[in-house]
């Protein structure tokens, strides 16, 4: 089965550092990948080139066999921001409803808004919600739209750890759905739990790859990463 | 959870509902934001009455008055609430998540200027009542009207570049206080002020401001006057604008 992401040998400096220093990794269909690094590690800038927001200066990105931002490939897949991602003052029923509307055949949006429990705060202005509350309609607008692939950026950050659950088993549904998953965290136990892969990197390049009882054998993931890792190696 | 059938299956809308649905979404958030509102409608209002009550005894006709006030909208809708709410899509990463959907960039402007001509033309007839209310009566050519059209659409057009250079480039909290002081000087640069009104040296260079085009053709239009040379200045504005906006506008912040 082809890749659904596949990124080779991506470098991108940006202010003059090198943000993404000849990255590769591979995202299969119906997995889940996990990608670990500290903070300022390129994880966001390697999923805004995903989506084409960023062109890195060398290197290839295929997102579901096709040029990252074409037409092809951003509507086939979902995006959970890490910060915001909504208006101030759109409401998640209605702005489920839009990012629906620009799919043909989206989910229904009163199933995603019941099967994420975001039914009290439906028609509360985005604003006024949570962290954790605008983090569960970020995840909704991700999923809304059917997507292959989904992009989420720490989509458990600021949740407590019953909606937490609740997200690692939306995760779990879409991987046997057959969807390709890239997630991005710095939790460890989340990694350990989801990933079928765990990609992790460090100054914009990989320094591990492979399943959690591949990088688990020698100790835990969480020794693997203080190793491998700098301490706000890239910040 | 397990109700949600989550295999894949995306496809985008077709493409006109795309850009109508943006549109409608954009449209929906401006008209419950309270500040663009005031600019766009309330501050409009209250200068009409305010001629209405006093215009006589301060020597402010009311034809041309009104006819600047709906210029004074159009001002704000083309530029400042444009402007403002572009800088906090940026700021909330609201165009971030909409690169990863099947709304393309060129879906994502066409919705926005949707929006501007929407809510334009709600704000021109609104005001454009409320003056007939107070006793407005312009005078309109047919050549001047067809002129004005043009003026209005070209002027907006323009307005719309230069408020996505800002909010492209600026910070949203920069971009909130230039917009809204690149309002006042836009009001009085020739949108409240005729161009007569400046010192003649100062003519010439308030002559080729947008906002003096689209002031003078509006004044023109309600006076009876022919005037197309505002045309051409708006035009070469909304090129330069676009071709700018175009250029320099940035996705994130």
């Amino acid at each position: 089965m082809p890749a659904a992401l596949s990124l080779t040998d991506v470098r991108l400096r940006l202010g003059g550092r090198a943000v993404l220093d000849g990255l590769g990794l591979v995202a299969a269909p119906a997995e889940v990948t996990a990608v670990l690094g500290p903070n300022g590690a390129g994880k966001t800038t390697m999923i805004r080139c995903c989506t084409g927001l960023l062109t890195p200066d060398s290197g290839r990105v295929e997102v579901l066999g096709a040029p990252p931002g074409s037409a092809s490939a951003n509507s086939r897949v979902g995006l959970m921001p890490q910060a915001t991602g909504a208006w101030s003052g759109v409401r998640p029923r209605e702005l489920l409803a839009y990012l629906a509307s620009l799919h043909a055949t989206p989910l229904p949006v009163a199933d995603v808004v019941d099967a994420l429990g975001i039914g009290p705060f439906a028609g509360t202005p985005y604003r006024r919600l949570s962290g954790g509350q605008q983090q569960l309609v970020n995840l909704a607008g991700a999923i809304i739209g059917r997507p292959e692939l989904v992009f989420l950026d720490e989509p458990t950050a600021g949740l407590d750890p019953h909606a937490r659950r609740e997200v690692w088993t939306l995760v779990r549904a879409l991987r046997d759905a057959g969807v390709a998953v890239l997630l991005t965290t710095h939790a460890m136990d989340e990694a350990e739990q989801l990933a079928d892969h765990v990609v992790l990197i460090d100054a914009g390049r990989g320094v591990a790859d492979g399943s959690v009882a591949e990088l688990t054998a020698g100790g835990s993931l969480e020794q693997l990463f203080l190793e491998l890792t700098r301490p706000g190696s890239a910040a | 959870m397990s109700a949600l059938d989550l295999r894949p299956a995306p496809a985008p809308a077709p493409r006109l509902r795309r850009i109508l649905r943006h549109a409608r979404m954009e449209t929906v958030l401006v008209a419950r934001n309270g500040e663009q509102l005031l600019l766009a409608l309330v501050i409009p209002l209250g200068l009409i009455l305010g001629q209405a009550v006093a215009g006589e005894r301060l020597g402010i006709a009311r034809e041309p008055f009104v006819a600047s006030v709906i210029a004074l909208g159009l001002w704000s809708t083309g530029f400042t609430s444009l402007a403002i709410t572009t800088a906090f899509e940026r700021r909330y990463g609201v165009l971030e998540r909409l690169v990863a959907t099947p709304l393309r960039r060129t879906d994502l402007m066409l919705g926005k200027a949707a929006m501007v001509t929407a809510v334009a033309l709600a704000q021109a007839a609104v005001l454009a009542l409320a003056g007939v209310a107070a006793g407005w009566s312009p005078r309109p050519s047919i050549a001047q009207t067809a002129v004005a059209a043009g003026v209005v659409v070209l002027s907006l057009a323009a307005f719309s570049g230069l408020a996505l250079v800002l909010a492209g480039r600026a910070s949203a909290e920069l971009t909130l206080g230039l917009a809204n002081l690149v309002y006042l000087l836009g009001a009085a640069g020739g949108l409240l002020v005729p161009v007569a009104a400046f010192p003649a040296w100062a003519q010439p260079v308030i002559s080729l401001l947008p906002t003096t085009a689209l002031g003078e053709t509006l004044r023109t239009w309600a006076g009876g006057g022919v005037d197309a040379l505002p045309l051409i200045v708006v035009a070469v504005w909304a090129v330069a604008a676009l071709a700018l906006a175009r250029k320099v506008f940035r996705w994130t912040s």
